[in-house]
């Protein structure tokens, strides 16, 4: 019996056998319901093209102000960076490590380690710890919470709408087309395409 | 739509499904590749090289101190103030109960939704939900199972939307720094709040569905 003709449901251990999928068609557990593997066409260049445009949007995203706010002529500017200074400064450190991770640093290691893992993947090639470096992004996937900080910014300008002028900064335009990237991102990604590259019988 | 089928042999010879535990096998927890059982060590995924566990270590015993440790923390994170602010002189201060109410009465009621629905009932619900399931699972129940899984898979994908009243916080204290004219500092049942998101979530992460259909196939 050959092992890796066969797949145990993550959620329910059944064993099953891999077959080959019609593009993008999608393999359920048959006896759970779980979705075990799926086909995605082009994966690797969309991926690739998607996480390269993500790196660049998070770098502006996160280089202007998001948000600006005006109360009586006074004005004040917020990129996302400073509500995390603030934690650090009023000793609320956790507070500030909680968002600083799942705001900014899993979501950026997330698309430059798939950058890393996927690059030269194209170029039938494996870059250094590729194994370790693709386990710590899959790992650290349900860290990253863009979209949630996102829907976070909207309530605080609906909150602040009453009380004072909100102008909307560069970085929030690009936090907006950011989560549609994150997004298409994880939905054009097929992790098996990495893990078949490592098979140690190939 | 391609549905993979399971193995026709059961090799494990006795009755019930062919499952990886059943056939000596075990599924890496990150890529998924199996390998065979080896008595004795820590053995290592050949692909990847993750540690290979047939189950989730001490996964109920786990489980249960996180959903513990949620519900203690889940209490301060509802009773103390998550802001305090300050409004053209007067101070205020908000749990997150009052801020959905605040809401509310200022007719933002999809708003309030958000806040009510992220920030209490989710958690509120993970908690229930882990519960459940720890229980169901130490009474052998078979009950739905795939319904079971089910709600195991939903507590893993809502509780990060619990993180919203969090980023609201971030973004209040870092643009209301305007002194008497308008301010706004965290509480701390925001430190609390955000304790109660992490812990569930890590509770979630440490529960292990497969112990769903261990106890039923003892049980036949
Ligand atoms: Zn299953
Ligand atoms: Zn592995």
């Amino acid at each position: 019996m050959r092992l890796d003709a066969y797949i145990a449901c993550p959620h329910c251990d059944l064993l099953q056998r891999r077959q080959p999928l019609p593009p993008e068609g999608l393999a359920v557990c048959a006896r759970c319901g779980t979705l075990l593997y799926r086909h995605r066409r082009n994966s690797l260049d969309r991926t690739l093209a998607l996480a390269v445009s993500g790196i660049i949007l998070f770098v502006i995203a996160n280089s202007y102000p998001f948000l600006s706010l005006n109360i009586e002529g006074q004005t004040q500017e917020t990129r996302l960076a400073s509500g995390i200074l603030v934690f650090f400064r009023q000793g609320m450190p956790w507070m500030g490590a909680l968002v600083l991770a799942t705001g900014i640093v899993f979501p950026l290691v997330e698309l430059v380690g798939l950058t890393y893992v996927l690059l030269p993947l194209k170029f039938e090639r494996l870059s250094w710890k590729t194994a370790a470096v693709f386990r710590l992004i899959r790992s650290l996937q349900p860290w990253g919470m863009t979209e949630v900080f996102l829907l976070g910014i909207l309530v605080s300008m609906v909150k602040l709408a009453g009380m004072a002028t909100i102008v909307p900064g560069i970085a929030l335009y690009a936090f907006l087309v950011l989560i549609f990237l994150v997004a298409a991102t994880s939905a054009a990604f097929n992790p098996e395409i990495v893990w078949e590259r490592l098979s140690p019988q190939k | 739509m391609g549905t993979a089928e399971p193995p026709k042999v059961n090799a494990a010879g006795g009755p019930g499904p062919a499952t990886a535990a059943r056939l000596g096998l075990i599924a890496c927890h990150d890529c998924g590749l199996l390998s065979r059982f080896q008595a004795g060590g820590r053995l290592y995924c050949p692909r990847c090289g993750g540690v290979l566990h047939a189950r989730k270590p001490n996964s109920e015993g786990r489980s249960w101190a996180l959903v513990l440790a949620a519900i203690l923390f889940y209490i301060p994170a509802n009773v103390l103030p998550v802001t305090h602010t300050t409004y053209l002189g007067s101070t205020q201060s908000d749990t997150i109960l009052s801020g959905v109410y605040y809401f509310m009465a200022s007719g933002s009621w999809h708003i309030a939704l958000i806040i009510f629905v992220a920030s209490i009932v989710v958690p509120a619900l993970k908690i229930l939900i882990l519960a459940f399931l720890l229980v169901s699972v130490r009474r052998r129940s078979d009950w739905r199972p795939e319904e079971r899984t089910r709600l195991y898979h939903i507590t893993e994908l809502i509780g990060r939307w619990s993180m919203v009243d969090v980023y609201v916080v971030t973004v209040m204290v870092a643009l209301l720094k305007l002194g008497a004219l308008a301010n706004v500092d965290a509480g701390v049942g925001i430190v609390f709040f955000g304790a109660v998101v992490v812990i569930t979530m890590f509770a979630a992460n440490s529960f292990d569905p497969r112990l769903i259909w261990d106890a039923m196939e003892k049980r036949s």
